[in-house]
């Protein structure tokens, strides 16, 4: 059972075809509201074979091991990650105390895959694209964990699977967790590199940043592996934020989790729309003068609350 | 980090036509650019010269994609001069109506290339679905989208119905209306206003010293617009302000791009309620009399210059054109220092390039041990190159022939 758990349900085919899909609502969302067609369903589905099917080129300079490796890492620890997150009932399939700390972990290294990957392809592009995700990193990654951090400190415990529970039980205190939730919306766009904190692909730039020499089977491993953190990340979000149907039986469960899960990316591709791409020292700036001392709030919102809240 | 060179070109997804840039970055700043122009060079000029007047015409219309109308009105304006011809008004009218059409469906699609310079794809995909408005004007009038040919010697090919009059008149409404809104969202907008305030700064000085021309110099402060100064068309019958700016910026150019196409629109109404009746114009001669001319256009991007001397016969001795773009890549250059990599894109796209216009000649960049070859030797180094790598197409071409039994 627990195999079956693993590959198929709620594991990895799950997760590719909900990668592959919600790739394509975010498409076609962006597409209507920019007056375009936007693309058919199956269109990440045929990017992703036809990529398979192309030549492979590695460059010659390039780390032949860590190239090749990077897309399978990336894919990996994403991959890994879900299955600590509790999805349409409070329980994991994994949890163990402190789960929330390593799955925050887990969806670090595919950042640090993009940067060992653009570093290695040796290519000018690639290496500045590498830096820019390195440097993003540093900006984003303190307000998102304070952000996390938030929920985790009024359910007081460090596991995915209890802070649920807790939320389960007390639904109503998760509407203080409100603007931790903005802080890590925005984040998780910085995370996910998409506008306007594309800075590392900036294609008008930098070509596509650390993929750009990337070709055939590890840009499609790449490309799935970001399908995929888009669905992880989004889970993530929605188990510390919107933790609200954990209770009902498993087939509206999922329709509901499905349902949090579109709304997240809706967000996305709204926030992509309306917004043009910043510079890096913009961009860093912003998490540091204004999310960080949002998270910060939020955190000390929260110690007062627990302090009157105990008995 | 140390400094390095990046290549921008002669291929790169933020250039749509090939030119090289190298640039030297001291981490993510800009400390010098190299510029290398030329790969777009066809020899126009040149050709002109083995064409008639009015064969030369149609080259000169294909310069470039978008100010085509631009450049062939500033030629004929010479030819005009030169043969004496009185064009008619109407025929003067429907020029300017088509300059100004051609003027906003430029503006309107260099603001959607800025827009997507800085990642903000959804103005793209707006301005350009409505220039198609435009562009389906002037394919009505014209009968094409890009090469209108709409001017011939001594006066315009194509007239205007009421009801074209009217339709434009419907859509100018519709243009106006719209580019109210991304005057707004270029102005109010958070993220843009942020990528594009205070970068690519040129002061009134440098952009007069460095003879920047166009929107470009207008942004900075310069005073300066040929439809005004030296009214060509029906421009001296128009009322309209020429927008200045003073931030100097990227921004500043927006905001006199903006400015301009909400002019533009006030212009075509003005042409279309006074448009005169008659013919749209006067016969010309082939020959046209020995003597030289300097015309001035004002064009999208900035003042176009061309030259044309004639020594007599049915076609011109030399035609020299200078597109608008050539006057402006010097203050690029200065515009592009001190700033970030992340802004070289869109300070570039600022001055709406267009490489193919400006591309006049090549130098020769020569390496040790190059050498040139004459036509004869570089195709039997061709020929020679493919024998060495097992491919003969003498031997194949043969084979192909038997095989068909095309034996001569």
């Amino acid at each position: 059972m627990a195999l079956f758990n693993i590959i198929v349900f709620p594991g990895i085919l799950f997760l590719v075809i909900a990668g592959l899909w919600f790739e394509f609502v975010d498409r076609r969302m962006y597409a209507r509201m920019q007056h375009r067609q936007g693309p058919p369903w199956f269109q990440p589905l045929a990017d992703f074979i036809k990529l398979l099917a192309k030549e492979t080129i590695i460059p010659e300079d390039a780390n032949r091991f860590l190239f090749t490796a990077m897309p399978v890492m990336a894919l990996t620890a994403t991959i890994s990650a879900f299955f600590y997150i509790p999805l349409w009932s409070p329980r994991a399939l994994f949890s163990f105390p402190g789960d929330a700390v390593v799955v925050m972990y887990l969806l670090t290294i595919p950042t640090l895959t993009f940067f060992l990957a653009g570093w290695y392809s040796t290519s000018l592009y690639s290496m500045i694209g590498a830096v820019r995700s390195l440097t993003q990193l540093f900006a984003y990654e303190i307000p998102l964990f304070m952000a996390v951090l938030a929920p985790a400190m009024l359910a007081n415990t460090w596991s995915l699977a209890g802070i649920a529970a807790y939320y389960t039980a007390h639904p109503l205190m998760a509407l203080l967790n409100v603007p931790a939730f903005c802080v890590a919306m925005v984040t998780l766009l910085g995370k996910l590199e998409k506008v306007p904190f594309d800075i590392p692909e900036a294609e008008t730039e930098i070509v596509a940043g650390a993929f750009t020499e990337y070709s055939g089977r590890h840009l499609a491993l790449f490309r799935l592996a970001v399908d995929i953190e888009v669905v992880v990340a989004g889970s993530l979000i929605v188990a510390m934020f919107l933790p609200f149907g954990l209770a009902l039986p498993w087939y509206l469960g999922i329709i509901v989790y499905l349902l949090k899960i579109t709304l997240v990316v809706a967000l996305i591709a709204i926030l992509r729309t309306i917004m043009a791409r910043l510079r890096i020292e913009q961009m860093v700036n912003f998490c540091w003068k204004i999310l960080a001392p949002v998270a910060l709030a939020q955190l000390l919102l929260n110690l007062v609350v627990k302090g009157f809240l105990k008995p | 980090m140390s400094k390095i060179t990046i290549p921008i070109g002669p291929q790169h997804p933020a250039l749509k036509e090939p030119a090289s840039f190298k640039i030297t970055l001291n981490g993510e700043e800009i400390y010098s650019m190299d510029m290398r122009l030329g790969y777009n060079h066809r020899g126009i000029e040149k050709a002109c010269e083995e064409r008639s007047f009015i064969q030369g015409l149609y080259l000169i219309e294909r310069i470039c994609g978008i100010c085509s109308h631009s450049h062939s009105t500033a030629y004929i304006q010479a030819l005009e001069e030169l043969a004496g011809l009185q064009v008619p008004k109407r025929g003067l009218y429907i020029r300017t109506l088509i300059a100004e059409l051609e003027r906003i469906h430029s503006h309107l699609l260099w603001l959607g290339v800025a827009a997507h310079e800085v990642g903000f794809d959804t103005l793209l995909m707006y301005t350009w679905r409505d220039r198609e408005l435009v562009m389906d004007h002037l394919a009505e009038i014209g009968g094409n989208r890009v090469n209108y040919a709409v001017n011939t010697m001594g006066g315009v090919r194509r007239d205007l119905t009421p009801d074209e009059i009217a339709h434009i008149l419907k859509d100018v409404d519709t243009l106006e209306e719209r580019t109210k809104y991304y005057a707004q969202v270029a102005t109010e907008e958070t993220t843009l206003v942020a990528r594009l305030s205070k970068i690519g700064y040129l002061s009134q000085t440098d952009a007069e010293f460095l003879g920047a021309v166009g929107p470009t110099a207008r942004a900075c402060g310069v005073d300066r617009d040929v439809r005004r100064d030296d009214p060509y068309a029906a421009y001296g019958d128009v009322q309209f302000k020429v927008c200045v700016d003073h931030h100097g910026d990227v921004y500043g150019r927006v905001l006199v791009r903006v400015g301009e196409l909400m002019e533009s629109y006030s212009i075509i109404r003005q042409l279309m309620k006074n448009m005169p009746d008659g013919p749209i114009a006067v016969k010309s001669p082939r020959r046209i009399a020995a003597g030289e001319v300097y015309s001035r256009y004002e064009a999208p991007r900035g003042e176009d210059c061309h030259y044309v001397k004639s020594n007599g016969t049915d076609k011109p001795e030399r035609v020299k054109i200078r597109a608008p773009t050539l006057a402006n890549w010097r203050a690029v250059r200065k515009m592009i220092e001190g700033n970030y990599l992340a802004d070289a894109p869109i300070i570039i796209a600022a001055i709406d390039p267009c490489f193919s216009c400006t591309d006049r000649a090549i130098e020769l960049v020569r390496p040790a041990g190059a050498e040139t070859l004459t036509w004869g030797a570089l195709r039997q180094h061709g020929i020679d190159w493919h024998r060495k790598q097992g491919l003969d197409f003498a031997e194949l071409n043969k084979k192909l022939n038997t095989q068909l039994g095309r034996v001569k």
